[in-house]
C-alpha cells in the first residue's frame, strides 16, 4: 500500500475520514519511531503542531478550510519560526529562537498546516551530504550507510521515510535536487524571485531560491501554490501571475521538444545512471516528445564561477553572526577582535569557515576583478547558453548528479570531489532557471534522479512533465525500506 | 617657526546630511531622534538572519532633489554596494552604501568668502545607510550598543578637493547646509549628528602635487571645522618643515583640548572588499520622475535672494542676511504675508535690527526666539497704522521679549498708543510754546535750530505719544505767526 | 595557485575568524585547493561580456516612506547574550 499523496489526504481530512489531530499523531508516532536512525529532524514541535491540528479540525469542521488545511509538513531549518530554534545546523544558532516568521513560514501557517518540526540540513546550507550539519550526519533511509543529498538532506529524508508529507527546501547550488535525487522524492526549485527569500537564512543571495520537496510533481503543484507569492519585504521577490498549477497537469506532452546536453552524458557520469536517464528520456520519447540536442559549452566552467561566487556573498552575508545581538558568544572575550575571532570561530564549522575564506578572499582588494567580476561574467555566458538552448527545446534533461547517494563519510576527506559532483544542478541556479528533480529509476537499490530544467517561470510546465512521466510511470510511488509502514 | 606662506592648503569635505525620512533607507522602523535605546531598530536594523533590505522611496525622491540643486549629473541607474568591516556598531557587519554607481554624479556650488565667488566642484553624492551608537558609561568595563541610528537614511556628499581656505571650508559647509535646509531635504541640525563634516586636508607647494591627507572626523560645528583645520594646517607644517611625512589617516577632533588625534581603531588596514549588494537591484530614475521632481523643486537661496531684491526692493545685505538660513527666510517671508509686500523693507529692518540684536544678546536661534513671527508682525502692523510711534514700537518690543504679553497687550497696559488727535497735541504744542516764551522768541529771531528744540519737549510732555509727524506740522504752523 | 601562511592569517584576520587553533599549513592546502579550480576561469573569454549580478533583469522596487512601530525590544533582546539597559554589551570599544 502506497504513501498517502495531498491530494488524497485533503480528501480525507475534507470529508472527515481522519482529523488533522489523528494525522499529526500518526506522523510524530513515526517520527517518534524512526528519526533515532535518520536523524533527518533537528527540532520536533509536537505541541504547537497539535495545537494547530485541532484548530484545523475545528476550521474544517466549520466548512472553510483551505487546500492543504490540517496537513502535517516540516521546514527545513534555514528558514526563521516565531518562538522556534532556527539553527540553520550550525552550532553557532544553536540558541536562537527565531523572533519572527519567514514569508514561507506565514505561508503555510496560514493554512494551518501543523508544522511537525525543522529538518536538518547541511550547515548554512554549505554542502551537499548533509554531513555538515552540528546537528549530525542525516541517513538515507533507502540506506542508512549512505547520505542523503544535502544541503535540504533532513526535508528530503523525512519525505522519504514518510515522516512527513511534504517539507520545504532551499537550493542554492542543488539543495533540494539532489538531495530529491538521492532520497527517490520529487524536488522544485522555482525561478529566482518566485518564492521569498525574507526569513529565509542567506547563504548567497543571488542564487537561494526556496522550494517544496514532496513525493510527487501533482504534491509539488499544490504547495507551490503557496510557496508562489509575492512579498514586498524582499527586494527579489517578483509579482509574477500565478498559473494553476493544478490545472497545468494534465497538458498533453505531444510535440515537446527535450534539449538533451550531449556534455551530460559525458566521462563523469555513473554508466548506470545513465542508462536511468536515457530510459526515462525513452519513455517520454513514447510519450509523444521528441529530442533534441542541445549545447551548453561554457557549462564547463559554472562549479568555479559558483565556487566564487556563492561564498563571495556568503562571507558578507555570514558576518552578522558576531556574538552580539544573537547566536553564539565565545566566553570571556579580552577585547573586541577576540569576541568577533573567537565566536566565529568556535560557531561555524569547518565547511563554513573555509567558505567565508574563499569569499573573502575572492573579494579581496587586489583579487576581485580576476575573480569575482570575472565570475559574474562567466554566469551571463552560462545563463546565455541556457537561454540559446530554449530557442530549440522546451525543457532540458539529464541526471541530477553523477552517481546514485555515496557513502557516509566517502567525500569528506575530498570537498572537491564533492563540489565537481554538483556540475549538472549549479548552472541552473547560475541562470536563476527553474529545475526539478524526479524520480527515473534504482541503481543497486538506490534512487535516481531526473533532472528538467526549464525557461524562466515555466514551473508549470515542468511539472506538467514530471506528472505525465509520474502517470506513465511508478518510481515515484517505490518507497525507501523505512517508508513501508508509512501506508496509513 | 612656521613659515605657512610657503604652503597651499587643499581641503576637501565629506558631508553626512540625514535625510527628512519618517522610516529608514531599508526597513520601516522610525527614524525619530533620542528613543529610547533599541526601540527604534527592527528585525532589518538588527540584521537578524533572514532579514532583506527594500529601498525607502523618500530618500531617492530627495537625493535626486539634491542633485538638480547642485547640478548634477543624476545617476539614472545606481547600485547599492556592500562596505564590509566588523564594528559593534554595524550590525550586519557591512554597511549598504554606494560605490561605483552613486545616485548624484558631478555638480557644483558657489560659495562666497570676502565678497569673492567661487566655484566649488561637487565630486558626488550617494544614498547609504548610518550606523548605531556605541555608548561608553561604563557598564563593567563594557560598551553598550544603541541600534536605533542603524539604518538611518544618509545622503553622503563629496566635494572636489577645490578649497584653499579654513573660510572657504566653512563657506562650502554652510553653503552645503543652507542648501539642505531650503530643499526641505533634512534638518541639518548637527548637535544631533544629522549633518556631520568631514575633513579632508593636505599641503603642498603651489603647483605642486597634492601632499598626503589627513583625515578629520567629530566636527559637528561649523567653529571647529575652523578649530580643527586651524591645529591640523599647523602639525602638517610642522612635520613638513622638519623634513617629515605625514601619514594617511583619521584623525578625531577633541573639541575639549582643541586638538586631534590619531584614531588607531580606524588604522587597521581596512580592505572593505566592495561588490553590489545581491539583495538589492539597480535603482532606476526614469526621466518621467526625474521631472516630476524637478517640477517639486522648491526655491534656493540664490533665486530667493533676487526675489527679494527685486519685489520687495530690500539691498543686497539685507537679502543675504535673511537667505542665510531657511528659518529665516520663512520667517520674513509670514511676516511679509502678513503686512504686505510694501512693509516688507520693515520687515527686513526689524528682523536683521531689533531681533537679530536681542537673538545675538541672548545667545540664540531664530527657531529659539520667545517673540515668534506673529506676534512681531502684531507690532509691526501698529507701526504701519500709527498706533505706536517706531520709538515707541522698540519699547513694546522689549516687553515682549521679556514675556509681557502680545503687541496690542503691552501698548494698551502700558498706555503707549500713539496720539493722533489734533487737539490734544495742539493743546500740548501750545503749552510748550508758552512755557518757553524766551525760545519762541529767539526761533524767530533765526535761531531755527530750535526747533528740535520745541519737538523734544512736546514728545516729552506726550510721554512720547504724540505723533511727531502732526507735531511737526503744528509747531511749524504756531512758529510761523 | 598556492596560498602562503601569511596570506591566510590576513585572510582570516579580515573574516575574524581565530584560526589560531587550525593546522595553517592543511588550511592552506585546502584553500589552495579551491583557488585551483577557480584559476580555469581565466581561459574563458570573457571580453564585451557584462557582468551579471542577478538571475532577472529587474530594477529596485521602491517602499512607501511610512513606518511600522512594531518593535518588542525585549522579545528581540531575550536572544542576545549580553544586554543591560536595553543596551547591547561587547568588550570596550576604543575610538
Amino acid at each position: 500500500m502506497n504513501m498517502m499523496s495531498l491530494t488524497e489526504l485533503n480528501q480525507a481530512l475534507q470529508t472527515k475520514q481522519i482529523s488533522s489531530v489523528e494525522l499529526t499523531e500518526f506522523f510524530l508516532a513515526r517520527i517518534a519511531q524512526h528519526d533515532s536512525q535518520l536523524n533527518s529532524f533537528i527540532t520536533v514541535t509536537a505541541e504547537q503542531a497539535l495545537d494547530v491540528a485541532k484548530a484545523a479540525d475545528a476550521r474544517i469542521a466549520r466548512g472553510d478550510a483551505p487546500n492543504l488545511c490540517g496537513i502535517p509538513m516540516a521546514h527545513k531549518d534555514i528558514f526563521c519560526t516565531d518562538g522556534v530554534l532556527t539553527s540553520c545546523g550550525s552550532k553557532m544558532l544553536v540558541n536562537f529562537t527565531a523572533p519572527y516568521d519567514a514569508h514561507i513560514v506565514s505561508q503555510f501557517k496560514a493554512l494551518d498546516m501543523p508544522m511537525l518540526g525543522k529538518t536538518n540540513m547541511d550547515e548554512f546550507a554549505m554542502g551537499s551530504s548533509n554531513e555538515s550539519s552540528y546537528f549530525g550526519a542525516v541517513k538515507n533511509p533507502w540506506a542508512l550507510d549512505a547520505v542523503p543529498g544535502g544541503s535540504s538532506g533532513g526535508s528530503a529524508a523525512a519525505v522519504a521515510a514518510g515522516l512527513v508529507p511534504f517539507a520545504t527546501g532551499s537550493d542554492t547550488g542543488g539543495s533540494i535536487r539532489q538531495p530529491a535525487s538521492f532520497c527517490g522524492i520529487s524536488g522544485l526549485k522555482p525561478t529566482y524571485g518566485l518564492a521569498s527569500r525574507f526569513g529565509m537564512v542567506a547563504y548567497a543571495s543571488s542564487l537561494d531560491q526556496a522550494g517544496p520537496m514532496a513525493q510527487s510533481a501533482e504534491d509539488l503543484a499544490l504547495t507551490l501554490d503557496v510557496m508562489h507569492s509575492f512579498d514586498y519585504r524582499d527586494s527579489t521577490s517578483l509579482d509574477q501571475p500565478k498559473p494553476n498549477y493544478m490545472a497545468a497537469l494534465s497538458q498533453p506532452l505531444a510535440g515537446l521538444r527535450i534539449g538533451v546536453p550531449a556534455s551530460y552524458f559525458g566521462d563523469g557520469l555513473d554508466a548506470e545512471v545513465k542508462q536511468v536517464i536515457e530510459a526515462a528520456v525513452a519513455e517520454y520519447e513514447k510519450m509523444g516528445a521528441q529530442c533534441v540536442a542541445v549545447e551548453l559549452p561554457n557549462q564547463a566552467h559554472a562549479v568555479a564561477a559558483y565556487y566564487i561566487l556563492a561564498p563571495a556573498e556568503a562571507s558578507s552575508n555570514l558576518s552578522r553572526f558576531d556574538g552580539v545581538r544573537y547566536g553564539h558568544r565565545c566566553g570571556d572575550p579580552k577585547d573586541l577582535a577576540d569576541l568577533y575571532e573567537r565566536s566565529r570561530a568556535e560557531g561555524f564549522g569547518i565547511e563554513v569557515q573555509k567558505r567565508i575564506m574563499l569569499g573573502t578572499y575572492a573579494l579581496s582588494a587586489g583579487y576581485y576583478d580576476a575573480y569575482y567580476l570575472k565570475a559574474q561574467k562567466v554566469r551571463r555566458l552560462i545563463q546565455q547558453d541556457f537561454l540559446t538552448a530554449f530557442e530549440q527545446c522546451d525543457v532540458i534533461m539529464g541526471p541530477v548528479a553523477p552517481t546514485p547517494a555515496f557513502k557516509l563519510g566517502e567525500k569528506t576527506d575530498d570537498p572537491l570531489s564533492m563540489y565537481l559532483a554538483d556540475l549538472y544542478t549549479i548552472p541552473v541556479n547560475l541562470a536563476g532557471l527553474p529545475a526539478m528533480s524526479i524520480p527515473a529509476g534504482l541503481v543497486q537499490g538506490l534512487p535516481v534522479g531526473l533532472h528538467l530544467v526549464g525557461p524562466y517561470f515555466s514551473e508549470a510546465k515542468l511539472l506538467n512533465i514530471a506528472h505525465q512521466f509520474q502517470l506513465h510511470t511508478d518510481w515515484h510511488r517505490q518507497v525507501s525500506p523505512l517508508a513501508q509502514g508509512a501506508a496509513l | 617657526m612656521i613659515s605657512s606662506m610657503n604652503w597651499e592648503v587643499v581641503i576637501g569635505l565629506e558631508i553626512h546630511a540625514q535625510l527628512a525620512c519618517e522610516s529608514k533607507i531599508f526597513s520601516n522602523a522610525p527614524t525619530a531622534y533620542g528613543a529610547e535605546p533599541n526601540t527604534q531598530a527592527n528585525i532589518v536594523d538588527l540584521a537578524m538572519p533572514g532579514v532583506l533590505p527594500v529601498l525607502n522611496e523618500r530618500a531617492v525622491e530627495l537625493a535626486v532633489r539634491f542633485g538638480l540643486a547642485v547640478g548634477a549629473e543624476i545617476g539614472q541607474t545606481s547600485v547599492f554596494a556592500r562596505k564590509n568591516y566588523f564594528y559593534p556598531d554595524s550590525p550586519k557587519a557591512y554597511q549598504i552604501s554606494q560605490f561605483e554607481l552613486p545616485i548624484v554624479g558631478k555638480g557644483e556650488i558657489t560659495i562666497e568668502v570676502d565678497g569673492q565667488h567661487k566655484n566649488i566642484g561637487i565630486t558626488r553624492a550617494h544614498l547609504e545607510e548610518d550606523a548605531g551608537k556605541s555608548l561608553h558609561e561604563d557598564f563593567h568595563g563594557l560598551t553598550g550598543i544603541d541600534l536605533n541610528r542603524a539604518g538611518t537614511p544618509l545622503l553622503e556628499i563629496v566635494s572636489e578637493p577645490d578649497m584653499r581656505s579654513a573660510a572657504e571650508a566653512i563657506a562650502y559647509a554652510k553653503a552645503i547646509h543652507e542648501l539642505v535646509q531650503f530643499l526641505e531635504i533634512g534638518d541639518g541640525n548637527m548637535q544631533e549628528g544629522s549633518f556631520r563634516v568631514d575633513v579632508n586636508v593636505s599641503l603642498r607647494k603651489p603647483g605642486a602635487l597634492f601632499g598626503t591627507r589627513t583625515e578629520l572626523k567629530n566636527i559637528n560645528s561649523f567653529k571647529f571645522i575652523e578649530k580643527a583645520l586651524a591645529y591640523e594646517i599647523d602639525r602638517h607644517i610642522e612635520i613638513l618643515e622638519s623634513g617629515g611625512e605625514i601619514v594617511q589617516e583619521t584623525r578625531l577632533y577633541d573639541p575639549d583640548r582643541d586638538e586631534t588625534r590619531s584614531m588607531r581603531s580606524k588604522e587597521e588596514a581596512n580592505d572593505y572588499r566592495y561588490f553590489p549588494d545581491p539583495d538589492l537591484l539597480p535603482v532606476v530614475v526614469s526621466d518621467e520622475q526625474l521631472a516630476a521632481i524637478k517640477a517639486s523643486l522648491p526655491e534656493l537661496p540664490g533665486q530667493m535672494r533676487v526675489r527679494f531684491e527685486q519685489d520687495y526692493g530690500l539691498s543686497a545685505y539685507d537679502a543675504q542676511l535673511l537667505t542665510a538660513a531657511a528659518v529665516n527666510a520663512r520667517y520674513f517671508e509670514a511676516l511679509v504675508a502678513e503686512l504686505g509686500a510694501q512693509q516688507a523693507k520693515l520687515a527686513a529692518n526689524w528682523m536683521n535690527g531689533e531681533l537679530a540684536k536681542a537673538l545675538n544678546k541672548a545667545e540664540l536661534t531664530l527657531e529659539q526666539s520667545p517673540i515668534s513671527g506673529d506676534a512681531l508682525a502684531g507690532l509691526l502692523v501698529r507701526i504701519v497704522d500709527n498706533t505706536v510711534s517706531g520709538k515707541l514700537a522698540k519699547q513694546v518690543f522689549e516687553a515682549m521679549w521679556a514675556g509681557e504679553g502680545s503687541a496690542d497687550q503691552i501698548i494698551e497696559a502700558k498706555g503707549l498708543k500713539q496720539i493722533t488727535d489734533t487737539g490734544a497735541i495742539e493743546k500740548i504744542v501750545d503749552e510748550v510754546l508758552a512755557a518757553n516764551a524766551k525760545q519762541v522768541e529767539a526761533y524767530k529771531a533765526g535761531q531755527e535750530k530750535l526747533f528740535g528744540f520745541f519737538v523734544g519737549q512736546v514728545m516729552k510732555l506726550s510721554k512720547g505719544q504724540a505723533n511727531p509727524a502732526q507735531v511737526n506740522d503744528l509747531l511749524q504752523q504756531k512758529l510761523k505767526n | 595557485m598556492a596560498l602562503s601562511e601569511q596570506e591566510v592569517l590576513k585572510i582570516a584576520k579580515l573574516a575574524a575568524l581565530d584560526v589560531s587553533s587550525q593546522d595553517l599549513t592543511q588550511l592552506s592546502a585546502k584553500l589552495s585547493n579551491v583557488l585551483d579550480l577557480f584559476a580555469q576561469l581565466q581561459q574563458v573569454n570573457t571580453d564585451h561580456v557584462l557582468p551579471m549580478a542577478h538571475p532577472l533583469d529587474k530594477v529596485q522596487r521602491l517602499r512607501v516612506d511610512q513606518t511600522v512601530a512594531d518593535i518588542p525590544r525585549d522579545k528581540y533582546q531575550a536572544i542576545a547574550p549580553a544586554c543591560e539597559q536595553g543596551l547591547y554589551l561587547v568588550p570596550k570599544v576604543i575610538d
